[in-house]
């Protein structure tokens, strides 16, 4: 273990992971918060609200234009994996890591609640995976090394609820799990196991978790996600959250370690911030003690990515505006069904991207102290505080339950008669609520109520000396099982060896060979004729289960927007690929050196019908970083300039070289400009002394080279690369090694 | 229950208090609602509280549950099913996990029960 390193340019090995997994032990317990590095100087700017940089990341692309640096944000950034397939989201997790996440959250698969006892082994799962010993542990294992190689402890997370919720606690401090969702509630309403079962069974849970500083997230966002219209069911959130969070308190877990799960309630087109605002801070300052999740609006989240963003980042708003310890972040599965690597990562790279935009913002900006927001955050909490007082007035939580006060569509005091009612004798789990007697004994740390060791002449707050020391104390003890059944990771993993072994290439979504991908079309008919469409388009492009994940009309009748899944039924034998050296650069020294040795004079313009601009001024431009920087004598002749009259300004200039710049282009009409541009350089006989270099976002450089110009540039391309194919190009010319065959040599003599 | 919003009616008796004042209610307000709760977990158990004992006693994932319905079975719950395997393993001078998995295989019940002098039913 302790020799396992991993290098940035090879993948994380699961199989190496899965071994000795019996002798694991996790490095530390408890929650780890995001070190402040207040005023914190990177490139030219200062941040006021970030945390320590990693080690290794990949930063926002614009990051290139910035020395390339990633400032952290203070929240925790949570991602949100469930796959099913645990040793693929080992890679997730990584990649999550690179862009920002601490908080790995492991989504459990579907049914799991309403089992009795723990589930080992490694069964694949549906909508998440089943949490068993041996997987937290590989997932906790994996995260230990990727922690070390982005440099900052990552909380990896899962859920306690259901009718082992006890069981799973247990497991989870045993693990070294850092956080975990727990809230009695949910199991009541969403989950319809009996509500005294399930509040017996948190305390135990909840005094475990207390034990081994896991910090807990409530489940109470869920109330606004069921509800028929989410924004009026605030009142009941608030409450929720407080029951939950002093219930968690009066247990032992410190306020510190308690975090809500908050929901800006509402979504456009509603006028969202208008009520999502005065909730986020009435509830902010009634449970000013502990520690907010926020979470985005699932409610209304529907297919388009560029929709859930922009929820995402009007979410992030109210986190900044208020106050958010931990920031989460959704992919679009709801509405599409894809939770997709890139979703996870694209989510953190938002949360990333707009927390980092607002940097100082709360320096600059503040709430308002009177009108609509004071008046209406007063308003939510008197609804608040009623509601809690009927709760006491009908006999009590479990009452308030039985008659259906929670998840009830209005927004209280009015009721609409359709909130979630479960009986207090009913549910699963109910009839198995046993009192414990007077000589009631459980020889282990961290139990919650009567315990009576005192018969054996234990230590009451010491019980497990009773037994020399339980699991808390003796790791050894821990029974660990590793496989019981067929359905296992050793058997999925030797389905997809080649791909393990890098014998071959398949594109992924989620799972290793699933080779799913992604294809975007505007189809020009309605909407149910562009499925159709896209679907026999699937077919005939050779893929497999086509699935149309998303659609949106650009016009009734005019266009649809098609997102569309399928299966590519190949995979590519990476042997077999001829892959083009990078591009070669010279460094700033010697373009200066050579230009200033050999000077070189260009004329450049925008040919054929183009006034775009642009591009070429980038090319050339001193301001961003153009080849006048290293002395280049430019001449610009200006837009749409006829080819005829750059080389025409070749001849009377005495130019070294003539760029041409075709950034729009139809028919290829870029290409026979280029032509045509080399065919007048012999006619005038210029060609012999002149350079001839095009770019554009559509030129691919060898299609350029092939109409007779010297060289061809696309997308990407910068001043630096034509500055060294100006000195490259003089130098072969002038019959001179180029630099990049000097290197070439000096590597080549390096091998040998 | 539908109920129009009579909340202007509702409120009179908060409307005059100071936001640390309303602050206070809400918190004893919810003192109220959880302390019955945390008296019922308590002076109660479930099978799922005891599996979490039993586990950490060192017993396997694979014979907590078993042990649990054996408690239940011979109305030992009361006791405790982390208690009924110290028992055992007292009674007849054997490890934690080697009584465990002898009440998780049905043996040594009795042995359980007359040491505990019966149980409820």
């Amino acid at each position: 273990m302790a020799d396992m390193i991993l290098k940035r340019n090879e993948k994380i090995n699961v199989r190496e992971i899965l071994k000795d997994l019996d002798k694991y032990e996790p490095r530390r317990r408890g929650w780890h918060w995001r070190e402040p590095a207040p005023n914190l100087k990177m490139y030219e700017f200062t941040y006021k609200d970030v945390s320590k940089p990693l080690k290794n990341y990949v930063g926002l692309p614009p990051a290139k234009f910035f020395d390339n640096i990633d400032p952290q944000p203070l929240p925790v950034i949570t991602t949100e994996i469930a796959s099913g397939r645990f040793e693929d989201d080992i890679r997730r997790m990584r990649m999550t890591a690179w862009h920002g996440a601490d908080h790995i959250m492991v989504i459990r698969h579907m049914g799991q609640s309403h089992i009795d006892g723990l589930m080992e082994g490694t069964p694949q799962g549906i909508g998440g995976v089943p949490i068993t010993r041996k997987q937290v542990r590989a997932q906790r294992k994996a995260l230990d090394l990727i922690e070390d190689e982005v440099g900052r402890p990552i909380n990896y997370h899962s859920y306690v609820s259901g009718v082992a919720g006890p069981d799973v606690a247990v497991m989870f401090a045993e693990e070294g799990i850092n956080g975990a969702h727990q809230d009695p509630q949910y199991n009541v309403l969403y989950r319809d196991i009996n509500c005294v079962r399930s509040f017996v069974d948190a305390c135990e849970s909840k005094k475990v978790m207390a034990w081994a500083e896991i910090l807990q997230i409530d489940g109470a966002h869920n109330a606004n996600a069921t509800a028929r219209e989410a924004w009026k069911v605030m009142p009941e959130l608030i409450v929720q959250h407080a029951i939950n969070s002093l219930f968690s308190e009066k247990v032992g877990i410190k306020p510190e370690n308690i975090s809500l799960s908050t929901v800006p309630p509402t979504a456009t087109p509603a006028p969202c911030m208008y009520y999502d605002l005065p909730y986020a801070v009435a509830l902010r300052d009634f449970c000013d003690r502990y520690k907010m999740r926020a979470q985005q609006n699932t409610k209304y989240i529907c297919s388009s990515v560029r929709e859930a963003t922009v929820t995402h980042v009007m979410n992030m708003v109210i986190s900044k505006l208020t106050r958010a310890d931990i920031q989460s972040t959704i992919t679009p599965d709801e509405g599409r069904n894809v939770p997709w690597h890139i979703y996870n990562v694209e989510a953190c790279d938002n949360a990333k991207q707009a927390l980092i935009a607002m940097d100082g913002l709360m320096e600059m900006v503040e709430l308002k102290k009177d009108g609509p927001l004071p008046e209406t955050v007063r308003d939510l909490k008197e609804r608040a505080t009623l509601f809690m007082e009927e709760i006491i007035e009908v006999g009590g939580y479990f009452q308030a339950v039985q008659e259906g006060f929670f998840v009830d569509s209005a927004k209280y005091p009015a009721r609409n008669g359709d909130g979630i009612a479960r009986k207090i004798e009913g549910g699963i789990g109910y009839g198995f609520i046993f009192e414990r007697d007077e000589d009631y004994m459980a020889p282990v740390t961290a139990h919650f109520g009567y315990n009576n060791v005192e018969q054996y002449g234990g230590d009451p707050e010491n019980p497990s000396a009773l037994i020399g020391g339980c699991t808390f104390e003796d790791r050894s003890k821990i029974v660990f099982i590793d496989e019981l059944d067929e359905d296992n990771v050793n058997t999925r993993l030797e389905k997809v060896a080649k791909y393990h072994d890098g014998k071959a290439i398949i594109p992924e979504v989620e799972w290793c060979g699933d080779g799913i991908i992604l294809l975007t079309m505007m189809v020009p008919s309605e909407r149910r004729m562009a499925e159709a469409v896209a679907l026999e388009i699937g077919k005939k492009l050779g893929l497999e289960s086509c699935e149309v994940t998303s659609k949106e009309i650009m016009q009734d009748a005019e266009g649809t927007r098609i997102e569309m899944k399928g299966k590519v039924p190949f995979d590519i034998d990476p042997s077999t690929l001829v892959i083009p050296p990078e591009p070669f650069r010279l460094d700033d020294a010697t373009l200066f050196k050579e230009i200033e040795e050999h000077p070189v004079r260009v004329v450049c313009g925008t040919v054929g019908e183009d006034e775009h601009s642009v591009g070429l001024r980038e090319i050339i431009n001193i301001k961003h970083g153009g080849i006048e920087k290293w002395g280049v004598e430019v001449h610009y002749l200006g837009t749409s300039v006829p080819v005829e009259k750059l080389v025409d300004a070749a001849v009377e200039l005495d130019a070294d070289a003539i760029l041409a710049s075709t950034i729009i282009s139809h028919d290829n009409v870029h290409y026979k400009n280029m032509k045509r541009i080399n065919e007048l350089a012999i006619e005038k006989g210029i060609r012999d002394k002149v350079m001839i270099a095009a770019g554009g976002t559509q030129v691919v450089p060898e299609e350029a080279v092939k109409t007779g110009i010297d060289q061809g540039f696309g997308r990407d391309s910068h001043g630096i690369d034509v500055a060294t194919f100006l000195v490259e190009e003089g130098r072969r010319r002038r019959g001179e090694k180029t630099f990049e065959e000097i290197q070439r040599e000096k590597e080549a003599e390096e091998l040998a | 229950m539908r109920r129009e919003d009579d909340f202007q009616e509702r409120r009179k008796h908060i409307a005059n208090l100071t936001d640390q004042e309303l602050y206070d209610r809400f918190w004893e307000l919810t003192a109220q609602v959880v302390d019955p709760l945390l008296e019922m977990g308590r002076k109660n158990t479930t099978p799922s509280v005891e599996r979490a004992v039993l586990l950490r006693m060192g017993i396997s994932s694979l014979e907590t549950q078993k042990i649990v319905e054996g408690c239940m079975d011979k109305g030992l719950m009361g006791k405790g099913a982390g208690h009924c395997v110290y028992k055992l393993s007292k009674e007849l001078g054997i490890s934690i996990p080697e009584a465990g998995t002898m009440l998780a295989e049905g043996k040594g019940w009795d042995t359980v029960a007359a040491a505990f002098k019966g149980g409820k039913k």
